[in-house]
């Protein structure tokens, strides 16, 4: 029998959730805070006058269209995984990565629209803040490329699935964050270039 | 019955912890534990520290004693010292800049909160490592890379970075401009990249350390002052360090890449740069936008520090813990919102300046609830003078004295006659340089029996104290009369102004006191390196402290605790709690003197029924025998 009872009482377990996905909440942060300075930067900039204005390239919109079905795709992905449906998840992660590399190379095109157009990354503030703007976000969209591709050489082994899903989540949220920021900064060139 | 599985459970993962036994560099050099990166951002700290001084002593005796022939330093500086034995002018500004450059960020912020967030969080939370030991082992490896490349930009021709650590261009955009904006400039924009990407995987960390990883019990209103610094400086650097990625990579675009941001409509030597359209003060804009909350991301861990080691050596529970939080949030804020103050005199709109104005002086309300609550600490505290305690008292005395030129300087008008001048010098150096740097020394003297299982020698902890600080007040007070009369900084010398000449000797004074000064910065490397290997064996808990990290063993191994994770019952500032009225009367005199004037956080309520108040003793009835005669807490009690 139990001769000495110490009566203690148990302290409340702390709030906590996974800290990988965490992690890459907090990594966004500061994403988020890079391109909130580039684009108040360009209105600091531009409001001091001299800014040349010239037509965004149509292509913008076809890559726009692009990145959002990769998300799409990326969900699927996501929901076929969590059903153990692996055909299905192979081939809608694989769709993402092509969709995204469509996507990147839309925007180097894009480029050779604006220099067809005579907007040059050295030159006016007004293209250059163009370029750079694009330029970052697309190095951000190519680290979540090779997370995706990652993950993607993970699914063909099978070590995706239902029980194994953090991953492809994390990689699923990040590509998601990351079509956000590009559809914020499309829509913000739209109303202030 | 689950909850005895569980702990079960955990055991066998600690024996996981212990029986791997790692090789020399893993365990050493690319350690993943956070113990050990702490030990390597604080000594890499300490030697970016006695480089960064010694370049101080350098310029200072150029500014006290401008006649004086350097030609001793030759063996050191070669190139610098001219054929006349004079300082060379541009490497005097090279100088400066690696001065503020190395302290604020080198030693202030990696060697500070890179040394104490890691070595405190996960031993103060009660976790057994920080999130992500990989990244964190990545966080000190880019912070080494950054130094190295720092460090090689001294050797080479043309000389370090030389505009300035503010590093505002065209000065620093264009290599004509001056031969530190060459080479030395580009060095220091890929170090401080690095650097930047370091602070960021360790900020990160610090955070979802903070918050994910807190032991049972270990709720935000129990975590210790410390540990809320270091979360709130992390979500600061977090905020604030991308912009200055930003405003770097677009300076680096300028002065790389022949782009406009920064730079416009300049002619050097007869010659039209090609340059049309760009902005300097926009650099201006996004550089203070990380520039000011840096200045708190120095500042706050120390101010944590300080919480802990006063409360602790006062015997004393800190005063207003709450209210020290609350203005910690409020400053960490209000620092994102005053960043124009340093550009009172760009140009600006004097409307717009007022309202920065405003901003900047409501930092005093916060800034004076803290120093209000550390005095009101000591106040009739059970003192005890350890040297961690004087280097936290003489940080709240240079934070009052410093804060006070603060209102000053905030001011936009008074500001046209003090902006770049000695004053400044004066007030940063006191408020944030010498504060934070008493901050993370006591942090020193105070955590070294944990880090390293010795103490240090307390005799020669005092000695260092009262040379260093009188030194400092002798150093940067003198400052303040010279900065009003109107010395700009950063001038190589005065004697071609007769308005300076009074003020020859007062320089003159102000030198001999740096020189004093560092050299008794000597003392302490002594009896920090001597300790390590030397001093006398440290007990487990030498300052009778509450907070968590005195629970591990005296050497801590991998994972922190050899057993369970200690639970939390109580806040860590449960010094002297004195008897309770019921107990007060049945305890003899004997029995009174001899209750332990500590409680620490580990310590259930149910255990303490003599100091208990009557809300804590409530908590404990919450606890009801179950049918086996177990004791367990009935929840629906709880509400």
């Amino acid at each position: 029998m139990i001769k000495d009872i110490r009566i203690t009482e148990e302290p409340k377990k702390t709030m906590s959730m996974n800290p990988k996905r965490f992690l890459l909440w907090m990594f966004m942060v500061s994403i988020v805070m890079i391109f909130a300075s580039l684009t108040s930067a360009y209105i600091v900039r531009q409001a001091e006058g001299n800014w040349l204005t010239f037509e965004l390239p149509q292509l913008l919109w076809y890559s726009t269209v692009i990145l959002l079905l990769s998300s799409l795709t990326a969900q699927l992905a996501y929901r076929a995984a969590k059903q153990d449906n692996l055909a299905t998840l192979k081939t809608t992660l694989g769709l993402t990565v092509i969709l995204g590399v469509s996507f990147l190379i839309t925007q180097l095109y894009s480029w050779g629209v604006l220099i067809d157009n005579h907007v040059y990354f050295v030159g006016n503030p007004s293209g250059s803040f163009l370029y750079v703007l694009m330029g970052v976000h697309g190095f951000h969209l190519l680290s979540g490329l090779v997370y995706l591709l990652i993950v993607l050489t993970q699914s063909f082994t099978y070590k995706v699935h239902s029980k194994n899903l953090l991953h492809l989540s994390l990689s699923v949220s990040y590509w998601h964050f990351l079509d956000v920021l590009w559809i914020y900064l499309f829509v913000f060139l739209l109303l202030n270039h | 019955m689950e909850t005895a599985d569980l702990h079960i459970a955990e055991e066998h993962a600690n024996e996981a912890h212990e029986h791997h036994e790692q090789g020399f560099v893993a365990k050493y050099i690319f350690s993943q534990d956070h113990k050990i990166i702490a030990k390597q951002f604080l000594i890499t700290g300490i030697l970016w520290a006695v480089i960064g001084g010694l370049l101080s002593v350098f310029f200072r005796l150029q500014l006290g004693f401008p006649d004086m022939s350097m030609e001793w330093l030759r063996p050191l500086l070669g190139g610098w010292i001219t054929p006349t034995g004079q300082l060379d002018t541009e490497f005097y500004l090279a100088m400066v800049t690696m001065h503020g450059t190395i302290m604020v960020f080198f030693v202030l912020t990696a060697g500070l909160s890179g040394t104490f967030s890691n070595f405190l969080i996960p031993l103060q939370i009660g976790a057994r490592d920080m999130a992500s030991g990989f990244m964190n082992m990545l966080s000190y490896w880019f912070f080494f890379l950054s130094s190295v490349i720092m460090f090689i930009s001294f050797f080479i021709s043309t000389g370090p970075a030389s505009g300035g650590w503010v590093i505002y261009p065209p000065l620093s955009a264009l290599p004509q401009a001056m031969s530190g904006s060459g080479l030395g400039m580009t060095l220091w924009l890929v170090s401080m990249a690095l650097f930047i990407v370091s602070t960021l995987l360790g900020g990160i960390n610090y955070i979802t350390t903070v918050i994910n990883l807190r032991t049972d019990g270990m709720s935000f209103d129990k975590l210790p002052l410390t540990i809320w610094a270091f979360f709130l400086t992390a979500i600061i650097g977090l905020l604030s360090f991308p912009v200055l990625l930003s405003a770097a990579l677009l300076l680096i675009l300028d002065r790389s890449f022949g782009t406009s941001f920064y730079l416009s409509e300049i002619y050097i030597g007869g010659e039209a740069l090609p340059n049309l359209g760009g902005s300097p003060i926009l650099f201006q804009h996004l550089f203070w936008f990380l520039g000011h909350p840096e200045v708190y991301i120095v500042l706050l861990p120390s101010l944590g520090i300080t919480s802990e080691i006063i409360s602790t050596n006062s015997r004393k529970p800190i005063f207003g813990y709450k209210a020290m939080i609350g203005s910690m949030i409020g400053i960490g804020f209000l620092s994102f919102i005053v960043w124009a103050h340093h550009m009172f005199v760009t140009g600006m709109n004097p409307f717009l300046g007022s309202i920065f104005m405003l901003l900047t002086l409501i930092i005093a309300i916060p800034s004076a609830i803290k120093v209000f609550n550390y005095i009101t600490t000591l106040w009739k505290g059970n003192i005890v003078f350890t040297p961690a305690m004087l280097f936290s008292i003489g940080l709240v005395s240079f934070f009052i004295s410093g804060g006070l030129t603060g209102i000053f300087l905030g001011n936009s008008a008074l500001d046209i006659q003090l902006h770049d001048t000695y004053f400044v010098v004066a007030h940063f150096h006191l408020v944030m340089g010498s504060a934070a740097f008493f901050g993370m020394l006591a942090g020193v003297y105070h955590w070294f029996p944990k880090m390293f299982g010795r103490m240090m020698d307390a005799k020669l902890g005092y000695v260092h104290f009262w040379f260093t600080f009188i030194g400092i007040y002798l150093i940067f007070f003198p400052m303040h009369y010279i900065g009003i009369a109107g010395f700009p900084r950063r001038y190589y010398s005065f004697t071609n102004f007769d308005a300076f000449s009074t003020f020859t000797d007062l320089n003159a004074f102000i030198s001999i006191a740096a020189v004093l000064t560092f050299v008794a910065q000597f003392i302490f490397l002594f009896n920090f390196f001597y300790s390590i290997f030397r001093g006398r064996k440290a007990p487990a808990n030498p300052w009778n402290s509450n907070t968590l990290e005195w629970t591990t063993p005296i050497n801590p191994g991998h994972g922190n605790w050899p057993g369970e994770i200690p639970k939390v019952y109580r806040w860590p500032y449960d010094y002297s709690k004195p008897v309770n009225e019921e107990y007060a009367g049945k305890m003899s005199e004997e029995e009174l003197a001899n209750m332990p004037d500590f409680i620490p956080q580990t310590v259930p309520y149910s255990e303490t029924p003599e100091t208990n108040l009557p809300h804590e003793n409530d908590l404990i009835n919450l606890e009801v025998k179950d049918d086996e005669g177990a004791i367990v807490i009935d929840t629906k009690k709880e509400e």
